[in-house]
């Protein structure tokens, strides 16, 4: 499958490498830790020594940004990994394994789709609060009905279709006529979902963040860092902006990456 | 119509059924001494000992048998008794019942001004085309990246805390309801716009449109004959998608500005561990849901009957 991506595309490829790259090099060459307090220097503005400045604790805020973006990047990647594949197969399984099988996982979706997906993961987040583990299996929960609906409605056309048939008909293996028919069908679908459902795992961990059953001090999180930072907006509005302006642009780098709209 | 009703009713019945099994197994299975919890809310953190904890597993019976607690839970949902807070010992039905109003009140004032905003603007768009286009369908671009409480904190920074025009947080004046509703408008409207935009230009451009300005008819006309109804079917549609991320936006939106509807109890229930109040919340959630669904569905056939017949 051959694919050239459009300018948009790529603009928000390159954000998104850009973000991954910060990260990467502040977790790698800070001399700071996340949690390593310096109370001589609170609230700091960017210096030398903290290029974008320090937090309420005289923490870094290179070093806290550089690993809450990481976090943010490792669960939207496992996420997408992990609904798209389950999506993908259960929902060409669902038209491929007959009716009974199709009823059993439509009444599954119907009963996820039954709850908006944040108040699912905000139940989940009840349970176990502060993993972070908790909150990568809620949401790729809520995450694989997207998947499964779309690859389902699509793969049910490409089932029907006289080139499929013929294909089954000279005895190709279905792993054969899944590479050959149904993968091309879906494939851009699947890849807009994925990069939608990137922004989503980010936005929906920085709200749990936000509201407090996110990921728990001092692990350093997007939503959580909003907060926390917060009642400090009048001495050190640098701060405040951080957390803002990063969850803004990997969201927008995701939506520029998906290209067109679902 | 009828098959369609009759769907949404088994919808309801499962959904009623699901997040009732949902929330219950998820409440058995967190961890930790749930009377030791509960006491602690009741009483604060440092006047609970196991002799408190003891009373509130008595009182509350919570070392029945996982098996007798969800038997007694479904009888209790059947008849509808949602049983009383664990923390403040009112039902939950009336607590319920307060935070619904005031969520509805969030909701609605929320759609109403998204609805000011998406449908002018997107019309606009698709008639006058570029450079105007361009730039409000980039500005929506911008205004969707941000999340919904990032679009709240920046508004509570400009203006409550910059220019005071607005209070902060709570309710109980029509200028507590400004910001909140506003945030919800804009992230909704940001959205939409862009879907009543494509819409009214797939209209626009449709030979039957071209067809209608040919034989005479004055644009307005036109627009009222063989526009309106048609840009507004995908758009109606799209609301029912809308609902998630409206509900979901409540849930943020409360918690940001102390808006004591659904989604702010949630949160706090959460913490509490305030089980009926958590299972009454979500319960409500998701039947709030499936009637907002079924409305959109009845909207969906009324604008368009075509659609009647195939179902």
């Amino acid at each position: 499958m051959k694919k050239t991506l459009r300018a948009s595309q790529l603009v928000g490829l390159g954000l998104l490498i850009g973000l991954l790259a910060f990260s990467v090099l502040g977790m790698a060459f800070s001399p700071y830790s996340i949690s390593q307090q310096d109370l001589n220097a609170v609230l700091d503005a960017p210096s030398s020594a903290h290029w974008l400045g320090t937090d309420h604790f005289g923490r870094s805020m290179l070093t806290r940004m550089a690993y809450a973006v990481g976090l943010s990047f490792a669960l939207g990647v496992l996420c997408v990994v992990t609904s798209s594949l389950l999506g993908t197969a259960l929902g060409v399984w669902a038209v491929w394994g007959g009716k009974r099988v199709d009823h059993v996982l439509g009444m599954m979706v119907n009963i996820l789709l039954a709850l908006p997906g944040l108040v699912v993961v905000l139940l989940f987040a009840a349970i176990v609060p502060g993993s972070f583990w908790i909150l990568y299996l809620a949401i790729s929960l809520v995450q694989w009905v997207e998947y499964f609906r779309v690859v389902r409605a699509i793969t049910q056309n490409v089932i029907q279709s006289p080139a499929r048939q013929s294909s089954e008909m000279m005895g190709f293996s279905r792993w054969y006529q899944f590479k050959r028919h149904i993968w091309p069908a879906i494939a851009p679908s699947v890849f807009t979902l994925a990069a939608f459902g990137g922004a989503n795992a980010i936005l929906t961990m920085a709200s749990l963040g936000f509201v407090y059953v996110g990921i728990q001090p001092p692990l350093a999180e997007l939503g959580l860092m909003t907060v926390e930072l917060f009642p400090f907006y009048s001495d050190a509005p640098w701060l405040l902006a951080q957390p803002l302006v990063v969850i803004a642009l990997m969201v927008f780098g995701f939506h520029l990456l998906a290209g067109k709209r679902v | 119509m009828k098959a369609m009703l009759l769907k949404r009713a088994l919808q309801l019945v499962t959904v009623v059924w699901g997040v009732g099994t949902l929330t219950f197994v998820l409440m058995r299975s967190l961890p930790g001494d749930m009377a030791y919890r509960i006491a602690a809310s009741r009483y604060g953190q440092d006047n609970v000992n196991s002799d408190a904890a003891a009373l509130v597993r008595q009182e509350l019976n919570l070392d029945q048998s996982a098996f007798v607690a969800y038997w007694h839970w479904l009888l209790d949902l059947l008849q509808f008794n949602l049983g009383h807070s664990l923390v403040s010992g009112l039902p939950v039905i009336d607590a319920i019942q307060h935070m619904l109003g005031h969520s509805l009140l969030l909701a609605l004032s929320g759609l109403l001004i998204s609805i000011l905003i998406a449908v002018p603007i997107g019309l606009f768009c698709a008639w006058r085309g570029n450079p105007l286009d361009s730039v409000f369908m980039g500005l929506s671009s911008v205004i969707r990246a941000t999340p919904v409480f990032v679009l709240g904190v920046l508004f509570i920074l400009l203006f409550a805390l910059h220019w005071n025009w607005f209070p902060v947080a709570g309710f109980g004046t029509p200028a507590h309801l400004v910001l909140p509703a506003l945030t919800l408008a804009l992230s909704l409207a940001a959205v939409s716009n862009r879907v009543v935009r494509d819409s009214a230009k797939q209209t626009f451009q449709a030979a039957f449109y071209q067809f209608s300005k040919v034989k005479g008819l004055s644009a307005w006309q036109t627009f009222k004959r063989h526009g309106a109804r048609n840009i507004a079917v995908p758009v109606v549609a799209f609301f029912g998608i809308q609902l998630v991320s409206m509900i979901e936006g409540i849930v943020m939106i409360e918690s940001l500005f102390s808006w004591p509807g659904i989604g702010h109890g949630l949160a706090h229930a959460i913490f509490a561990r305030d089980i009926p109040v958590i299972q009454g919340a979500a319960l409500v959630m998701g039947m709030l849901f499936v009637a907002l669904n079924t409305l959109v569905d009845i909207l969906c056939l009324w604008i368009d009957p075509r659609g009647a017949r195939e179902a």
